[in-house]
């Protein structure tokens, strides 16, 4: 090594950050599905505006004038949910597919830090891109609707009081928060598959599940098998937005959040532990991988 | 010390033996030509001194087990793999930037350098670019890293000549500077013959020949036999006989020179006809 090299301050590298950008580059459907579901959202919200003054006139429990609010954060979450799965199902598959596994693996970035930063797209990116356009539309709406109200001579204080927005925005990063540790098994489970499969990665992801479910219902008539996906895929915002002892009741205020809910309960912690066995069988496999 | 040891090489595909006990040492500053026909082991050789996949026997590439210290290994050494290996999607701004975010021996300004003598625009991705065009910018991401080693497998497969002739142009006219190492795999032998410093046959799995161009060209020759000379020649035991214009062609292994001169006209054996000679008729359509 010449002397020049040993003064000059070691560059920076940072392969994380670059290998998540690298994935966001790669995957742009990871923000602009949600940011087109987003547009139809308040597209219909504006439209409707009109009638705004007269529903706030007639509101009794605001339901109805939050609703696009909720509307608002459930198109995020749910179009977020689509774009992630596909992306996971493709994550380690789509590299060993267009041979571009033999580019990345020629630079010093490790199997590890490649799988983390795939993981780190359903569990932590994608989680935080719905919350900033959720709340960024709850925003422009709240801005909309209170100048309407001023415009048509009404008070925009009479809109506000129905709509909660502070426990909202309490809420959203909580119940992101929690349904990202909730699937991490899931996500891991999708991932490995992406891993393993040499393709038809949605088949082998779901027809196991669908195999067993039916087994299981033919031989002892029970949906056991059906009920711990559904719990595992789709129970961690339930688990997050309902009151405790009453599933169907959805919380109110801060003071119903339950966190025990999920750091009291075994299966938590036993599907973030199924989870990081899913990653390290991730590690293992790409480490060993070849084009396809 | 060298920058790379092989002892024994063994990797099996099944029943597909691939590399059947290979040995090699790899000095600095050497530019090694491995060559062999499809089949021969050529790019899972690379693959285990690349850590890409575990093999038996010892293998040290500067140092390192390619194998468990992989990631070491790569902030040293360098590959282009095959051809197309670029990720279609990515814009080439974001190759460098990529690059630059996790090499730490990358140096961004050599590369632009090298881009700007190229019609690479930075906002194109590279499924917009040539086959060629691919070519050069990995290239100028490859050479902008300050590697000790440079593996190359069939760098040049599916280029024009025109391109070809830049790739190696640039390897060795910007790149190379006497103490980097270069391992270069190609079917097009009669191109990079001349910028080889020392060569290796492979095939079926094992090292057929691994020698200095300069120990190469005095220990093979070839003899254009007058007429009336070809019984003397074959008296001599020639490798290979062929045939150009009506004119036999003899070559030989460690013939005096002088000796030969008696019979024609004599000159080193080129890198293609060697090649065919010692891999045998049934290969000859790699050469």
């Amino acid at each position: 090594m010449s002397a020049a090299t040993d003064a000059a301050a070691p560059p920076k590298v940072r392969p994380f950050y670059w290998s998540v950008r690298r994935e966001l580059w790669e995957n742009r459907a990871l923000w602009m599905a949600p940011l087109v579901v987003q547009a139809v959202v308040l597209l219909a919200f504006f439209v409707a505006s009109f009638r705004l003054p007269d529903m706030v006139a007639a509101a009794r429990t605001g339901q109805q004038l939050a609703l696009p609010y909720s509307a608002a954060a459930a198109a995020a979450f749910f179009v977020s949910f689509i774009v992630v799965v596909f992306y996971a199902l493709g994550a380690l598959n789509g590299e060993r597919r267009d041979r571009s596994l033999l580019f990345w693996k020629s630079l010093p970035v490790s199997d590890t830090t490649t799988v983390l930063a795939k993981a780190a797209i359903p569990l932590a990116v994608q989680p935080a891109i719905a919350l900033v356009i959720a709340v960024a539309s709850q925003v422009v709406m709240l801005v909309w609707g209170s100048f309407v109200m001023l415009v048509s001579g009404n008070d925009p204080s009479e809109y506000w009081r129905y709509l909660h927005l502070p426990l909202m925005w309490a809420m959203l990063p909580y119940g992101l928060v929690m349904n990202a540790l909730w699937d991490v098994p899931f996500y891991g489970w999708l991932l490995l598959v992406s891993a393993w499969a040499k393709r038809a990665t949605f088949v082998w992801a779901v027809g196991p599940w669908l195999a067993a479910m039916l087994f299981e219902f033919l031989v002892f008539r029970t949906r056991r098998v059906a009920e711990l996906v559904g719990e595992r895929v789709f129970g961690g915002f339930d688990r997050a937005y309902t009151v405790t002892g009453q599933e169907n009741v959805a919380v109110t205020s801060l003071a119903q959040v339950d966190p025990m809910r999920f750091i009291g309960d075994p299966g938590f912690w036993g599907g973030l532990v199924v989870g990081a066995a899913c990653l390290a069988a991730c590690v293992w496999l790409r480490r060993r991988h070849e084009p396809l | 010390m060298a920058i790379l040891t092989a002892r024994n090489l063994r990797k099996r595909f099944g029943r597909n033996v691939a590399l059947d006990g290979v040995n090699l040492t790899v000095e600095p500053g050497r530019i090694v030509g491995v060559i062999g026909p499809n089949g021969a082991g050529k790019s899972t050789a690379f693959n285990a001194i690349l850590g890409l996949t575990p093999c038996d026997g010892e293998l040290s590439v500067l140092g390192c087990n390619p194998w468990t210290e992989r990631d070491r290994l790569m902030t040293q050494v360098c590959f282009i793999a095959d051809v197309a290996v670029m990720p279609r999607w990515i814009r080439v701004r974001e190759a460098l930037d990529y690059v630059a975010g996790v090499h730490p021996r990358f140096d961004r300004a050599k590369a632009e350098a090298f881009l700007a003598r190229t019609d690479i625009r930075r906002d194109s991705r590279v499924r917009e670019l040539s086959k060629g065009m691919v070519t050069q910018l990995h290239l100028a991401l490859v050479m902008a890293i300050d590697a000790r080693l440079l593996v190359l497998d069939e760098p040049t497969l599916g280029l024009d000549l025109l391109y070809r002739k830049a790739f190696y142009d640039s390897l060795l006219g910007d790149y190379f500077d006497g103490e980097r190492t270069i391992l270069v795999s190609t079917h097009q032998v009669e191109e990079i013959q001349h910028i080889l410093t020392d060569v290796v046959f492979l095939n079926h799995g094992r090292v057929v020949l691994d020698a200095r161009m300069e120990d190469l060209e005095a220990r093979y020759l070839e003899v254009m036999a007058a007429p009336d000379r070809l019984a003397e020649a074959r008296g001599l035991g020639p490798i290979r006989e062929r045939q150009v214009f009506g004119r036999s062609i003899f070559l030989f292994d460690g013939a005096p020179r002088e000796r030969l001169a008696t019979l024609g006209e004599v000159r080193a054996a080129g890198l293609a006809d060697l090649f065919v000679a010692l891999m045998g008729p049934a290969t000859t359509e790699a050469a």
